[in-house]
């Protein structure tokens, strides 16, 4: 029987975390979020947002559109980006231009896991978009996190790159 | 004869004849007009409705390449699945450093450090087996070439990570040991001054490597526990019990007979601050082939604290050895420390000083002023995050008859 549960117990430990605990997670953050979350909508990365998106991740995307949840002036994200080797999951709700919540869902890299205590997170709350698509603020760092911190920075910035084409594309009534 | 209507009657007439006439004709005009009008609503609606399917279609389809797209983007567009897979989950990386050397030696005799060196060029390798099992690896060509006993090709780290849960996991193989601020980040990218400080080389002998297992837990609040059991250092009455030179690196015929018990608490609670220190322990430090050497305990503690654009970094290292073969040398104690101020002028400029402080012979049983002083001046320049351009002034104060190098450092480093 101990046996029997040992072998359960590793089981379990084997078995991959994956995408599917992410998708809970972005769903427990959406219902965080919203009183009733709505429906998704996307945002086409069109050749007219992809140079905007590449300047502030350093890359291009490689999703053609990306989903998102509005109500009101109000969107909520979840964004990918790789710190250094593996992609954070990072949820990011705006509010009238400006970050309201941020939460990492999902974090894969062998370091740099301090970046999802809310202590560092809490660091976003108000942030809006200044000149040149940088954040209005200066976020103090991790050390060994650099690689994870800076991702963190980028997210935040799309999501408030994001939150204004999807309000642009269809103001508030 | 001629009625001459009267003038007013006839334009009545007229007018009313006029009227009259379109009025019963504009009655079937109309209607036709309407009917036409109706049907020409009717087709419009039909058309409508076959536009808004089309529509509705074409987002379909759309929606469908999207994913296509993402998918085929996703597996970096070979088409070869199999590979694709295996390319997703394994990671390539690198760094390097380039250093020019500009230093006096103010020791009679000794020689100048009037050098160019592309003092290292490493690459990563890692492999995600799944979501909770990895591998990791860093291979180091050091000094560019290996010849006549200079230069190194070194695996410095090659470990299997196993996630056994979010707060929980174990690494076995070769990996870097748990103490100091820069021997488990070092990229140069990442760090103020061309060459590593003193301290982290000479007390702490960065890259410091050994083989063996260790855990990580996250305790919660900020607080990260680590402790490890690894191969141990081997230290020789020839190098003065040095503990750089102790390094076994894991080459062949490394001694494993005392091992090393390694333990270090990091505390990250608030953003830009890290307060760390460890302990090691090993039963003795020459792997008991020196009778005259015993057991060694290494104690370390560090903080670094980035709050905006002020930088402060302090660290503190030291050796005790027990044996009277490292008490007859004075090796029975080697301890340093450095404190490091920086100001960060924006995201592409920093100025930092240093003032460090080392002694391989610390104790006092040779009766020899062995300690070592040097201050660091300088400057970063990171034209990208992960690229910098160094340049800093180094003035060094030895004990007598000691080389003592003053002068100037360059460098230029990246990391991907």
């Amino acid at each position: 029987m101990t046996q029997l549960r040992l072998l359960l117990l590793l089981l379990t430990l084997s078995l991959p975390a994956g995408a599917a605990e992410a998708e809970a997670e972005a769903t427990r953050f959406l219902a965080e979020s919203f009183s009733r979350p709505p429906a998704s909508a996307t945002v086409w990365l069109t050749a007219e947002l992809k140079p905007a998106v590449r300047a502030i991740l350093g890359h291009d995307m490689t999703a053609a559109r990306l989903r998102y949840w509005r109500l009101g002036n109000r969107t909520a994200w979840v964004l990918d980006e790789v710190g250094k080797e593996m992609p954070i999951t990072v949820g990011i709700v705006v509010d009238d231009g400006a970050i309201s919540r941020m939460r990492v869902l999902a974090y894969r890299e062998s370091r740099g896991w301090e970046v999802q205590s809310p202590n560092f997170l809490r660091q976003f709350a108000g942030a809006r978009l200044g000149d040149e698509q940088q954040l209005d603020r200066s976020i103090d760092g991790i050390s060994g996190a650099t690689l994870s911190v800076r991702a963190l920075t980028r997210v935040a910035r799309l999501a408030l790159l994001l939150h204004q084409e999807a309000i642009k594309k269809a103001p508030p009534p | 004869m001629l009625y001459h209507l009267p003038r007013r009657n006839t334009l009545a007439l007229a007018m009313c004849s006029a009227l009259a006439a379109p009025a019963f004709a504009a009655d079937n005009s109309l209607e036709t007009r309407l009917q036409a009008l109706e049907a020409r609503l009717a087709q419009i609606e039909t058309e409508n409705k076959t536009l808004k399917q089309q529509l509705k279609q074409t987002d379909q389809k759309v929606e469908a390449t999207g994913d296509q797209v993402e998918k085929i983007a996703s597996q970096g567009g070979t088409g070869n699945t199999a590979l694709a897979r295996w390319a997703e989950k394994t990671q390539l990386g690198g760094y390097g450093e380039l250093h020019l050397n500009q230093l006096h030696n103010n020791n009679p005799g000794g020689a100048d450090k009037k050098e160019m060196d592309f003092h290292r060029f490493v690459f990563f390798l890692g492999h995600q087996f799944n979501d909770r099992l990895r591998f990791f690896s860093e291979l180091e060509v050091e000094h560019n070439t290996v010849e006549g006993g200079k230069g190194a090709v070194e695996l410095e780290q090659a470990y299997l990570d196993f996630m056994l849960t979010d707060t929980l996991s174990v690494k076995a193989g070769s990996f870097l040991v748990p103490v100091g601020i820069l021997n488990e980040t070092h990229e140069p990218n990442t760090f103020y001054g061309v060459e590593r400080n003193p301290i982290e080389t000479k007390i702490i002998p960065t890259t410091w490597w050994e083989g063996g297992a260790g855990i990580t837990a996250k305790l919660g609040n900020g607080l990260t526990f680590d402790g490890s059991i690894t191969s141990g250092m081997k230290a020789d009455a020839g190098d003065k019990y040095a503990v750089r030179a102790a390094r076994q690196g894991l080459a062949e015929g490394t001694k494993a007979k005392d091992p090393a018990y390694t333990a270090r608490l990091k505390w990250t609670g608030l953003p830009g601050v890290e307060l760390a220190g460890s302990v090691q322990y090993q039963s003795d430090i020459s792997q008991s082939t020196d009778t005259t050497a015993g057991a060694a305990r290494l104690y370390e503690a560090h903080a670094v604290i980035n709050k905006g654009a002020l930088g402060l970094k302090a660290l503190y290292a030291g050796w005790r050895l027990d044996g009277s073969g490292p008490k007859a040398v004075g090796a029975d104690r080697q301890n340093g420390w450095f404190i490091e101020p920086s100001f960060k002028i924006n995201d592409a400029w920093g100025l930092f000083a240093r003032y460090n402080r080392w002694d391989n012979q610390a104790g006092g049983g040779d009766g020899v002023d062995s300690s070592y002083r040097q201050v660091d001046l300088g400057v970063n320049y990171w034209p990208h995050p992960d690229v910098v351009v160094k340049l800093d002034l180094q003035k060094q104060k030895a004990p007598a008859g000691k080389d003592e190098l003053d002068g100037f450092n360059v460098g230029i480093g990246y990391r991907f």
